[in-house]
Formats: C-alpha cells, sequence, structure tokens
C-alpha cells in the first residue's frame, strides 16, 4: 500500500559507483511506485481489484454509486456555468476544475462532517460535497468578497490563493484536534489538506509534512496532481511520483488513479481513518489532469499539446462511471436524463444568484480588519464618511 | 510589588497565562528544556509539560502556519521567533494569512496568535542578530504589535497579547531583557495599545520605544542640566499608534523629537511625522525630527554604538529642533 518504500535488500543489492546506485535507486522507486497507481474502476468502466482498498469501493451501495456521480456531472454542470459567467463578464476570473471531479468528490465525499477541510482556490467539487452552496464560491471570482461562506457551517475552510499556506493550517488545526481529543472534548475527526503539484515545491508543503509527521498529527495531505502548475508541467517540480515523498517524512504515501472516483474514495477512506485513529498522517497523490485552462487568464494551447488533452479526455471520470453505472444496473437512461434537467436547473439557480449579488459598501470592510476596536480604523472610517457627505451636500 | 528584569517579568507573565488558561501554549524553538535562546521560557517546560511548551521543528513559517491552524480550533499559541533577522521565513504566514483571516472570513474567524520577537541592537552580535523590522509589519492592516521597556509592562503586556482577539506582535527589546524594574502583580498595566508619558517637559517631546527608553530618558536627563525641559514619552503600541497622547503634548511642547533603532527611512518615524504635522501643525514650532539607523544592513557589532541611536545624536536632534 505505502508505495514509497524502496525495499532494503534491493537497494542494498545494487552496486557500482555512489553516482550510479543513486540513479537506479532514484528509477527503480519511482518504477515501483508507477506500478502501484491504485486503481479500482479502469477507464473502461470495469472493476480492478486491490486486496486493500477493494472493500472499501465494494461497501458502495447503488445509491452512492449514484451519488457520486450525481456530485462530478452537477459540479461539472456548475463550473461550466461559471466559466460562462466569466466570459460574459460577470466574474472576474474563473478557476476551472473540469477533469478533476473524481479527485473531489471522491475525496471530500469520504470525509465525514465532523471532518475539517482546507481546500486551495479549485475545489469546487469538493465544496459541493460538503454543502457550500455553489453560489458562494463565486462572491471570491465576482469581487464581492474575499471569502463568501461561513467555514464553520460546513467545516470547509475557505479558499486560499497563497500557495499551500493552508497546509499548515490544516496541520495546526490538527493539532488542536489532538488536543481536544486528550482532553475529552471531542469525537475523532481528521483534517484534510488540499494542494497541487506546483504547491508541492513551496516550503510551506514541506513544512507542514515535518510538523505532521514530528506530532502525528491526524491529516490527510490530498495532492491534486494535474500535471500543470499554470504552464509549467510536473517534471519540473519533481523527479519522483510526490507520493514517494511520504516515506521520508515517516508516513504512507498512496498513489491512486486520480480520474478514478472509487480509488479516490477508498484511499480517502483508508487515509481519513488511519489519521482519526491516531496513527499519524497520511499524503494521497492523485493522478488527474485539468482539461480546461488554468484560470479563465490563461491559453493552454500556448505550453501543451492538444494531443496530451485527448488522452486525458479518454479518462474521463464521469464517462468511466457511468459505464460502471449502467453495466451493473446501478442506473438508467432516465437517471441521466433527470440529471441533466438537476444541472441545467443548478446553472439557472447559480446564475441568477451570481446576478443578484449586491455590491458591498466600501464601510463594510473596516468592519472586520480587527476583531477589537482600533483608533487608526475609527479614524479612517470617519474621514471617508465626512468625505462622501461632503459630496452629497455638494449635489443637493 | 517586587523587582526583576525584563526576561523575567515576561517569563512570569507566560507563567501566569499557561496557568490560568489551558488553551494557551507556548511553541518556537529551543524554548523547552534550554528555556529559550535567551531563557525567557527557562522552567516552564518542566512545570506545563512539553504539550504546553512544544519546542517545534526549525521552521518559522511552520510555527506561524500551524499556530494559525491551532488558533482556528480555539487554542491559544503564543509564538516564539528566535530572532529578528529570523522572522523572514514565517513573514508570509503573518502578513498574507495570520493579518488577514479576519477580514477574508467576514468577522467570523478570529486567529488570536501572539508573536514574541526579541529585536534591536546593542548586544554585540553577528548579522541578523540585531534588527528592528517592526516597520515592516506595523504597515500590515490587521496586526498589532507591542513592544515593552519596563519589567511591570513586559509582564502585563505580554498577558494582555494573550487576552487580545486579534493576532499581536511583542517586540522584546534584547538589549534591555536584564534591565530591572518593579513589577506590580496586583495592578494591571495601562492598555497596551496606548503611549504613556514617562516624563514631563515643556519645550519638546521626545518619543521612543523598546530598547531606546533608558536612552532617551538619560537624554532628557542630560537636557535638564543644559536648562531644557524634554517630555518623554513612551510609545508602546506600533500599531495602533496612539496619536492622542503624542498629539497632547506636542500641542504642548510645540516639538516632537522621535528615536527608533530601525532605519529613518520608510520607520515608524516618518509615519508619526506625517500626521501630528497633520494634527497639530499650527502647534509646530520646529519640524519633526527623526533619530534612527542609517539606510543600511545593521552594521558589524564593532561599529553598531555609531549607528545606534544615543543620547549625543538625541541632544542634537534637540538643538536643531529648539533653532528654528
Ligand atoms: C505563493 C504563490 N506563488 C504564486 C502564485 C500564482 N499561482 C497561482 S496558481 C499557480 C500554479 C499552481 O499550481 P498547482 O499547485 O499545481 O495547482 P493547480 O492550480 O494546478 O491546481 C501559481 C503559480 C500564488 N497564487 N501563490
Amino acid at each position: 500500500m505505502s508505495t514509497a518504500h524502496l525495499p532494503r535488500t534491493e537497494a542494498e543489492q545494487l552496486s557500482g559507483n555512489p553516482a550510479q546506485r543513486v540513479e537506479a535507486r532514484h528509477q527503480q522507486g519511482a518504477e515501483d511506485a508507477s506500478r502501484e497507481v491504485l486503481q479500482l474502476l479502469a477507464p473502461d468502466g470495469g472493476r480492478r481489484q486491490n486486496s486493500t482498498f477493494s472493500p472499501f469501493a465494494e461497501a458502495l451501495s447503488s445509491a452512492q454509486l449514484r451519488q457520486f456521480y450525481r456530485d462530478m456531472a452537477l459540479a461539472r454542470r456548475f463550473d461550466q456555468e461559471a466559466t460562462a459567467l466569466q466570459r460574459q463578464g460577470e466574474l472576474a476570473m474563473w478557476v476551472p476544475m473540469v477533469g478533476q471531479e473524481a479527485a473531489q468528490v471522491g475525496s471530500g465525499r469520504a470525509s465525514r462532517p465532523e471532518d475539517y477541510l482546507f481546500p486551495t482556490y479549485r475545489e469546487h467539487a469538493v465544496a459541493m460535497t460538503r454543502g457550500v452552496n455553489p453560489s458562494q464560491l463565486l462572491g471570491l471570482f465576482r469581487g464581492v468578497s474575499h471569502g463568501g461562506w461561513d467555514p464553520r457551517q460546513n467545516n470547509f475552510h475557505l479558499y486560499t490563493l497563497v500557495l499551500a499556506a493552508q497546509t499548515l493550517h490544516a496541520v495546526g488545526y490538527a493539532m488542536g484536534v489532538q488536543r481536544d481529543r486528550a482532553a475529552g472534548l471531542t469525537e475523532s475527526p481528521a483534517v484534510l489538506a488540499y494542494f497541487g503539484d506546483g504547491s508541492s515545491s513551496e516550503g510551506d508543503v514541506h513544512e507542514s509534512m515535518v510538523f505532521a509527521a514530528s506530532f502525528q498529527a491526524p491529516v490527510v495531505f490530498f495532492c491534486q496532481n494535474n500535471r500543470w502548475a499554470i504552464s509549467v508541467p510536473f517534471s519540473v517540480q519533481s523527479r519522483v511520483p510526490l507520493a514517494q515523498r511520504a516515506a521520508g517524512y515517516g508516513f504512507p504515501g498512496l498513489r491512486v488513479d486520480g480520474n478514478d472516483v472509487l480509488a479516490v474514495y477508498a484511499a480517502s477512506q483508508w487515509a481519513l481513518e488511519h489519521a482519526r485513529s491516531g496513527a499519524g498522517p497520511v499524503l494521497i497523490e492523485a493522478e488527474t489532469y485539468r482539461l480546461g485552462a488554468h484560470t479563465t487568464a490563461d491559453d493552454p494551447s500556448k505550453y501543451r499539446g492538444s494531443d496530451e488533452e485527448e488522452q486525458w479526455r479518454l479518462r474521463d471520470p464521469l464517462l468511466r462511471l457511468e459505464t460502471l453505472l449502467r453495466a451493473e444496473g446501478h442506473a438508467d437512461d432516465a437517471f441521466f436524463d433527470d440529471l441533466g434537467q438537476e444541472g441545467d436547473q443548478l446553472a439557472s439557480d447559480v446564475r441568477r444568484e451570481v446576478l443578484a449579488m449586491v455590491n458591498p459598501d466600501l464601510r463594510a470592510s473596516f468592519a472586520n480588519v480587527y476583531a477589537q476596536q482600533h483608533p487608526l480604523i475609527a479614524e479612517e472610517l470617519a474621514w471617508l464618511e465626512e468625505y462622501e457627505a461632503g459630496f452629497v451636500t455638494e449635489g443637493e | 510589588m517586587t523587582t526583576m528584569t525584563i526576561a523575567k517579568a515576561i517569563n512570569a507573565g507566560l507563567h501566569r497565562t499557561l496557568s490560568e488558561d489551558p488553551k494557551t501554549l507556548l511553541m518556537g524553538e529551543d524554548i523547552g528544556s534550554l528555556g529559550g535562546v535567551y531563557r525567557v521560557t527557562e522552567g516552564l517546560k518542566a512545570e506545563f509539560g512539553a504539550d504546553r511548551v512544544v519546542d517545534t521543528p526549525l521552521a518559522e513559517s511552520g510555527i506561524i502556519g500551524t499556530a494559525i491552524g491551532l488558533a482556528l480550533r480555539g487554542y491559544r499559541p503564543i509564538c516564539e521567533i528566535q530572532f529578528d533577522g529570523f522572522v523572514f521565513p514565517g513573514f508570509n504566514q503573518i502578513t498574507t494569512q495570520l493579518a488577514k483571516i479576519h477580514a477574508r472570513a467576514a468577522g467570523q474567524l478570529t486567529t488570536g496568535v501572539v508573536i514574541r520577537i526579541p529585536y534591536g541592537g546593542g548586544i554585540g552580535s553577528i548579522e541578523h542578530h540585531s534588527e528592528s523590522p517592526e516597520a515592516l509589519f506595523a504597515h500590515t492592516a490587521g496586526l498589532r504589535i507591542i513592544t515593552p521597556s519596563n519589567p511591570h509592562d513586559a509582564y502585563w503586556m505580554t498577558q494582555q497579547a494573550v487576552q487580545c482577539p486579534d493576532p499581536v506582535i511583542i517586540f522584546e527589546p534584547k538589549k534591555r531583557y536584564w534591565l530591572k524594574g518593579e513589577v506590580d502583580t496586583e495592578q494591571p498595566a495601562a492598555d497596551p495599545f496606548t503611549a504613556q508619558v514617562l516624563r514631563e517637559g515643556q519645550d519638546a517631546t521626545l518619543l521612543a520605544y523598546g530598547p531606546l527608553l533608558p536612552v532617551a530618558l538619560a537624554a532628557a536627563n542630560a537636557a535638564e542640566q543644559d536648562g531644557r525641559s524634554v517630555e518623554v514619552i513612551d510609545l508602546r503600541s506600533l500599531s495602533p499608534i496612539d496619536f492622542d497622547t503624542i498629539t497632547e503634548s506636542v500641542r504642548k511642547t510645540g516639538r516632537l523629537l522621535i528615536a527608533h533603532e530601525a532605519p529613518t527611512f520608510g520607520g515608524l518615524g516618518g509615519e508619526i511625522a506625517a500626521r501630528i504635522s497633520e494634527r497639530a501643525f499650527y502647534s509646530l514650532h520646529s519640524p519633526v525630527i527623526r533619530i534612527g539607523g542609517f539606510h543600511m544592513p545593521y552594521p558589524v557589532a564593532k561599529v553598531e554604538e555609531q549607528y545606534l541611536p544615543d543620547i549625543d545624536r538625541i541632544l542634537e536632534a534637540l538643538d536643531r529642533a529648539l533653532a528654528y
């Protein structure tokens, strides 16, 4: 299950000069890991077996499997609507996640309500599985809010735009959970920290893993390796699969097919359970692909070939699950037709809610700079009030 | 009333905080068994255990970032950064995260993290151990910054910082860690976000904070020998700044001198000068004069005495102010 350990005996058997030995070990490690990408639902829609993880997938009812598909389909429809809203000038920017639905829904659905999740800025499908109203995700991008939802309501933290910063918050939060447990104040929640392959190069990810391992914090690091950090390919971030890094910190690393919702769900359940049980952190690397642009501001054709995109389209997470649902008789045409209508309804609701968003008054921005009264804030707000009042009088 | 050093007063303040509030914990490098490189946390691990006095991995961003997470879970982390010049790996977490979470969450979240940073020069140390980076933090909305100059304030301001729902950075004047003074453990110090007039005067106001207070008081005494009456204000809070107390004093004296160790350019002295010239322009008999560090990396120890504002530089500034 841990893909990251190079068997000692093999390493010891390697001979030759040290540089060669390192290189050989490097490749051997990468090969080991690449052989072990966990997959439970193949691109052709057929199930695959894994003694550790299949039981998690086999325990899923028809209703749950349909729920996964519904989550993915609605998230995709929402994402498309948000992209359209951006193109029509209603959002300053949008960060699409089409292609990554399985990684997000599988991990989101594996979490429990009492778990706390720290997203990046692309976890729209995760947010939806947590019960966040999708329109609320758009306030940030429309420029009416820096957040948009109460993080405590669904235990889903605000989006963070400074890459990797949230991984440390997640570990600290998990250290708090650990203390609460020791004091008998809480059950056993776990914490889920999302980040991308590019972000894995940021120092904060390293520091968060060091802290998590040192204190055995109940945190699961969930990396969506979507192959690209804006225009920079994964090969610039790492020579080895990221899951291998976990071994260096001393905790398990799992490499899963991120377009396989069953594998992601199983791995996430296993990892969250591991963390909840007090056994410490886990790193999951979900291999997936961002089918669209990084944001609506960039043009992927400048940095990658359409053939690559086509290859990944063949591994579409929705098609794969649809095949399974139909083949095993969990869903029929009526289900998919109804879902299409539900998606259109969701999209039109989102559109209506976004267009109805009221621009805040700048005065409101003074309100929460500090929790406690602050004289400079009061002074500057008073100045603004007076300044604006001057215009009103002049106009009259 | 008991007499103690600033270091001991902070230690006692932390001790009281840890005893009274089980949600508080200390985090930092070498703060446990060693008691911190300045021994400010000495004995606390032995008494409260390794879970309350946490020797963290050597990672400043990690310290601040995990403290933020702990605060989100309802804890009150009090972080120690070992030296002023080593706060920068944690700068990102402090300025982009800690300072902003309350605003970004529209008030739904607070992160009452306290960060203690020994700062300032005059201890003959090597590079990155003598800096005064307070202006870099004061510029960021969402942070509060205080700096005690005496043991009584050190004892109380440490505890008051923990009570504050906002993030608070305490810049501790490391050169003064061994300065002794009386601490009244019954009578709390004034609101930590206010300035205090330490010495009354008529001819000029001399504003200083942290390590320069003894220098400012000595300069005022020396000026008195020359028949000049200097009012000395201990700023105490660098964000917010108590402009009311400064303005009132300047209305009385008509002159303002501001001394800090940090480089003059872009420092807090400039901010104070600008605000006071707006608030008390007609009371000013001379321009506001700043006495601070030069625009250079903090110099090597053998010449730092020339770099640091001292009595003579303050008196020279006073002469200039009085010459208008
Ligand atoms: C500290 C920081 N540096 C740079 C950026 C600008 N930026 C935003 S997203 C991005 C790429 C991130 O790639 P990755 O972590 O793989 O996540 P993805 O966007 O692919 O989901 C960059 C460079 C940023 N937001 N924060």
